[in-house]
């Protein structure tokens, strides 16, 4: 099943999505890796702003190549999601709804989702030239001297994403797998 | 006696730090295009047609395949009868990585310690591995490697009791345990025997070794088409989502090793795996 979404994403939104789809999604999103999520919830703990407004926001876990003269940015595909679970729950109570990554989430994560509505979304690991192409403005917003781990306001477009876990937290991982499994037998 | 300038080093590992990023090697390309005709399952078969449009998109517009690109793995075969002038090796080594990660606009991705961090904003130093070889020549390969795939690897000190089952378990366990984070489909380098550095080692240099290559001892050969078969048979498939193609290769490398112990290293890698050798 393929669908095409526009962010921000609400609760509403977020529940009509489900493990295993394929979802084209246009709109602005945040980035932010180990360095800039261990600042946020440190902020978050002093009671300070963010740099961005979290509600219904998307946090994209990358850290791209610098771009070159003439692009947007440089390649730009998902690191491991897994290095983000400390700080995933604080950020989705803060309001934060969506997570685009790759790879296995702890089951705190998981529960955080269920409780926030919130969705983890897979962009394919590896292939940082291909999902460039779908970022068509990159803005540095805060956190400058942490180089590649800085944190961007990015616009995409159309950019290919699948549902892994969804907020009633359905795991394709779980479900793709067994289904493929099964079909063997 | 051979003299060849500290700085021809410099130049060569700068210009393979850039290639090695933009360009996949042939093996990897084939070994993808194989797999993607043999996959059957539908989710799987759209992961493999993006992966392959992305490294054809690399190549076309000269970016990086990936935007983790890696340690500089930098391994240098010295001829016996080379002597290197004009600087020195190591330091020759590392401006080449600064400048080629500079100039190809590649991701910065080393921290100068392991434990209190901070960026050194040029990527060095490499990880450099020097074998003095016979012969008047410097081969120099250099292989960028990601740490999604790195820190999904695994070394265990086995008692020789365990036997192949132990390596063949091991070897399953430890993809099993990768899943999804490695970005697969994977390459798994294996190392036997040695030390316990020299199994990590080898499996390193497993990775460096064309996809589509064989160890020459039947032996092994036949334990990595059991291995790879086997590996593909845990339905994690492309990205984890489900699927045949859960690694395009995986290639062993041994060594002697002492009475009482039988050390295994597996080095997981990505289907971004990059290697690029240049004689001097």
């Amino acid at each position: 099943m393929e669908k095409h979404i526009t962010l921000p994403l609400t609760k509403e939104l977020a529940r009509t999505l489900h493990a295993g789809e394929t979802v084209y999604v246009t709109g602005t999103i945040y980035t932010s890796r180990d360095a800039g999520h261990k600042r946020m919830c440190e902020a978050l703990a002093r009671g300070e702003q963010l740099p961005f407004d979290p509600t219904d926001a998307t946090i994209y876990y990358v850290g791209p190549t610098p771009a070159k003269p003439g692009q947007v940015i440089g390649s730009a595909g998902p690191t491991t999601s897994g290095r983000m679970d400390a700080y995933a729950p604080t950020m989705m109570r803060a309001g934060a709804r969506g997570m685009i990554g790759k790879g296995a989430r702890l089951p705190e994560v998981v529960e955080a989702m269920k409780e926030c509505s919130g969705v983890y979304f897979g962009a394919i690991g590896g292939a940082g030239a291909l999902l460039a192409r779908c970022i068509k403005k990159a803005e540095l917003i805060a956190y400058e001297d942490l180089g590649a781990e800085a944190l961007r306001k990015l616009y995409v477009e159309e950019m290919p994403l699948v549902v892994i876990i969804d907020s009633e937290g359905r795991s394709l991982y779980e479900e793709g797998r067994a289904a493929y499994l099964a079909s063997r037998k | 006696m051979r003299e060849i300038e500290a700085s021809q080093i410099t130049e060569v590992v700068e210009r393979l730090c850039i290639e090695a990023n933009e360009h996949l090697p042939e093996d990897v390309k084939c070994a993808l295009r194989d797999c993607r005709a043999r996959e059957d399952w539908e989710i799987a078969q759209g992961v493999l047609d993006k992966i392959i449009e992305n490294y054809e998109i690399a190549d076309e517009q000269q970016v990086p395949i990936c935007q983790d690109t890696g340690m500089a793995c930098v391994f240098l075969e010295i001829g016996q009868d080379v002597h290197i002038v004009g600087g020195d090796l190591s330091e020759a080594v590392d401006e080449g990585v600064r400048r080629g990660y500079d100039k190809g606009y590649l991701r910065k991705s080393v921290v100068k310690d392991p434990v209190r961090r901070g960026n050194t904003g040029d990527n060095t130093p490499a990880m450099l591995y020097t074998e003095i070889v016979p012969g008047e020549q410097i081969k120099v390969t250099v292989g960028p490697k990601g740490f999604g795939s790195e820190n999904m690897s695994a070394i265990r000190m086995f008692k020789p009791s365990a036997g192949l089952q132990g390596i063949k378990d091991f070897i399953l366990e430890t993809v099993e345990t990768a899943g999804p984070n490695p970005c697969p489909p994977m390459v798994v380098g294996v190392g036997i025997g040695g030390t316990f550095d020299k199994a990590a080692l080898l499996a390193k240099k497993a990775l460096m070794r064309p996809v589509d290559s064989e160890n020459p001892d039947p032996f092994y050969a036949d334990l990595e088409k059991e291995m790879l078969e086997k590996i593909n048979q845990l339905g994690i498939g492309p990205q984890g989502f489900g699927g045949k193609t859960t690694a395009i290769g995986l290639n062993i490398e041994t060594m002697p090793t002492h009475i009482a112990g039988m050390p295994c290293a597996i080095n997981i890698s990505c289907h971004v795996t990059r290697h690029k050798t240049e004689m001097i």
